[in-house]
């Protein structure tokens, strides 16, 4: 097996379960890095912004924004969407690829799995605010029993997204939270100060480590593993339904299910990408999120990204096989009409810079895969522009066509957005360790020098 | 039915729950003292202690280890984990009441009739229904882990020992409880000396 043995190592030779914890329980309990302070104030700085907008759209409702009739979803929907898909990527590899015992998820499951929750936590706001009168939306929204006697509708898809959507984020929350009891565990004995130990020592519930902890624990997170794989097919299959239930001409395509899926997972790996390139290099982890992470990462973000290309052609090929006029403009409209520039954006950043990833000189190199990551996080926000925005605003009726131009409130929720993703990203990495301590120590403890079997692997550096 | 809760609730669940067990005649044995406990360097010492005090005739034992040991539990003779079958019944529960909430606010207590349409429609009901499935087998197993493994528990006696720290970095340690029948205080402490531990302690109640 040469090619086997020319990749890279999961994690840098000699580990042993007792460095691997000391090394990555030492990132949260050392004191704060300067870098921290800085990066923590730009992102909280940002967040105010959303709030800001909130309580503006609050007082004077989604007229602050650029959307109009018959654009009435604008870059409220397409950040919901391009949130929700980011946050698919966690789940992914921390469900699918534990089923699939791909042991490289070992080292880049926890942050994903945070990342997933606070992407989450992101596009929830879009899908609350975009409903004009939050006080409303909650009958309008949630079955609960109401004064008026009203219930919703459960044949509508916008239901269905209502249940998918808090079924994920409750289940990535759990999932995750799960996944941080042992390590939490790992910090209260670790911590030497009060507020730590007592803190920890809290979250972390009581949890020893015995043989009936593990075992339960074990069966819990495998089937909880399970539940998440159809879990997450089905959120973004939900989200596609949102569209494609309608007849509006570019939405009604029995495509987008496993498209959106697809985009879903190419987006959420270009995130986890984006996040981890620095993360590594500022807390010195490259001997745990190795080379080796990375160029898997980029296998599947070339191979998603192919499945997404195979979309959108698919999508210009029912255009002229169905010989449905309308469908035809949508088409003609979306590549050579007033917002065709950016279909053009969209090729060139998720069908063309991905194909980059087919040399390996391009999967060797750090900044080359960075810059990949960016360039495929931007062309999936255009993607979800491309859907929403091209096809709603010249449909059916030439007398109903109009141009939609996003306001500076538009703006400012979405700059709001990242802001909110970044200041929660930033709390973990500095409170919750980044990398799975106890699933480490199973993978260190075949380099452990004192196990009988590995004996002769002691004398390695 | 009764068999499935008698599983669900038959003692030995929550082996570190409970009353100690009859105390031996004679007050050999200190009654503040909870177990003993050794501490094994690797994986497979623990295993070996654990084979040697089973053969002993030794049954109410908890191991800690830093990381998961597939054959620990059996070895131990913990049995099978209640876990998957909490989570078969929370599935249950949620595409019951998933499917029942549609039902009952679509066909009797709002029926809408739009375009005709069937009230029971049944087949746009089935996102939700799977969701709710989702979960609520999502939350049994989360509950389920945390209440078989009776946590949350503030204090337990083994934190009391100091070296336990390292049971969550990379030591292995077994505890014999006191509430064992075959458990003499002196005897225990001085067998478990034997099993090739670095260290042997008391553990106080």
């Amino acid at each position: 097996m040469s090619a086997e043995a020319d990749r890279p190592p999961v994690i840098a030779p000699g580990y042993t379960p007792a460095t691997v914890t000391d090394k990555i329980a030492a990132v949260v309990l050392r004191k704060t890095p300067k870098w921290w302070y800085a990066g923590f104030a730009i992102s909280f700085l940002a967040a105010q912004l959303l709030f800001v907008t909130m309580a503006k759209l609050l007082v004077e409702t989604v007229g602050i924004w650029g959307i109009n009739i018959p654009v009435a979803w604008g870059i409220d929907i397409v950040n919901f969407v391009w949130w929700i898909g980011i946050g698919h990527a966690g789940t992914l590899i921390s469900a699918i690829l534990l089923l699939l015992r791909q042991q490289w998820r070992t080292s880049i499951n926890r942050f994903a799995e945070a990342m997933t929750l606070f992407a989450v936590a992101a596009a929830g706001q879009f899908v609350l605010f975009h409903t004009g009168r939050q006080w409303l939306a909650v009958y309008w929204l949630f079955p609960y029993p109401n004064t008026m006697g009203l219930w919703p509708q459960f044949r509508s898809p916008l239901m269905w997204d209502v249940f998918a959507v808090s079924t994920y984020a409750t289940i990535s929350a759990l999932f995750w939270f799960v996944g941080l009891i042992p390590d939490l565990a790992t910090l209260r004995d670790r911590s030497k100060h009060w507020f730590g130990k007592i803190t920890y020592g809290m979250l972390a519930m009581g949890w020893r480590g015995s043989a009936r902890h593990w075992h339960n624990y074990e069966t819990a997170s495998l089937l909880l593993a399970g539940l998440a794989t159809p879990l997450v097919v089905s959120v973004h299959t939900v989200v596609s339904f949102d569209f494609s239930v309608g007849i509006i001409p570019g939405w009604h395509a029995t495509i987008f299910p496993p498209y959106f899926v697809a985009g879903a997972i190419y987006s959420g790996f270009a995130m986890v990408m984006t996040l981890s390139i620095p993360l590594r290099k500022v807390f010195g982890l490259e001997d745990f999120i190795t080379m080796r992470h990375l160029q898997n990462m980029a296998k599947i973000m070339l191979a998603t990204g192919l499945i997404v290309a195979y979309g959108y052609g698919i999508e210009l090929f029912m255009a002229w096989y169905s010989g449905n006029t309308f469908e035809q403009y949508m088409v003609h409209n979306r590549i050579l009409g007033p917002y065709g520039w950016i279909w053009f954006l969209l090729i060139l950043c998720n069908v063309i810079t991905p194909q980059f990833l087919w040399l390996k000189k391009v999967r060797n190199s750090v900044v080359g895969l960075f810059v990949i990551s960016i360039i495929v996080n931007i062309g999936m926000w255009f993607e979800r522009f491309v859907i929403i925005v091209t096809s709603l605003h010249r449909d059916f009726l030439p007398s109903s066509w109009d141009m939609y131009t996003p306001t500076k409130w538009d703006w400012s929720f979405f700059v709001g957005s990242l802001g909110l993703f970044f200041s929660l990203m930033f709390l973990f990495i500095r409170f919750l360790p980044v990398i799975s301590i106890f699933e480490m120590r199973t993978i260190a403890k075949g380099e452990d020098p004192a196990s009988a079997d590995t004996k002769e692997m002691a004398g390695r550096p | 039915m009764k068999g499935i809760l008698g599983r669900l609730f038959a003692r030995g669940v929550m082996p570190e729950f409970g009353t100690p067990g009859p105390r031996i005649a004679g007050g050999e044995l200190p009654a503040h003292l909870y177990g003993v406990i050794a501490e094994f360097a690797n994986a497979e010492e623990l295993l070996h202690g654990v084979h040697e005090v089973r053969k002993d005739g030794y049954q109410v034992m908890e191991a800690y280890t830093p990381y998961p040991i597939e054959e620990l539990n059996d070895a131990i003779g913990h049995g099978p984990s209640r876990v998957p079958l909490l989570v078969l019944l929370g599935g249950i529960c949620g595409a019951i009441f998933g499917f029942g909430l549609q039902y009952w606010a679509s066909v009797i207590e709002y029926p809408l009739n739009i375009g005709g349409r069937p009230y029971n429609s049944w087949v746009s009901f089935i996102p939700i229904t799977f969701e709710c499935t989702i979960l609520f087998a999502g939350i049994a197993a989360v509950l389920g882990m945390l209440v078989l493994n009776g946590l949350p528990m503030p204090y337990h006696p083994v934190f009391s020992v100091p070296r336990f720290q390292l049971a969550s970095r990379d030591r292995f340690f077994l505890m014999i409880l006191a509430r064992d029948p075959r458990f003499r205080a002196g005897d225990t402490f001085r067998f478990m000396e034997t099993l090739g531990a670095s260290h042997v302690s008391d553990v106080e109640d």
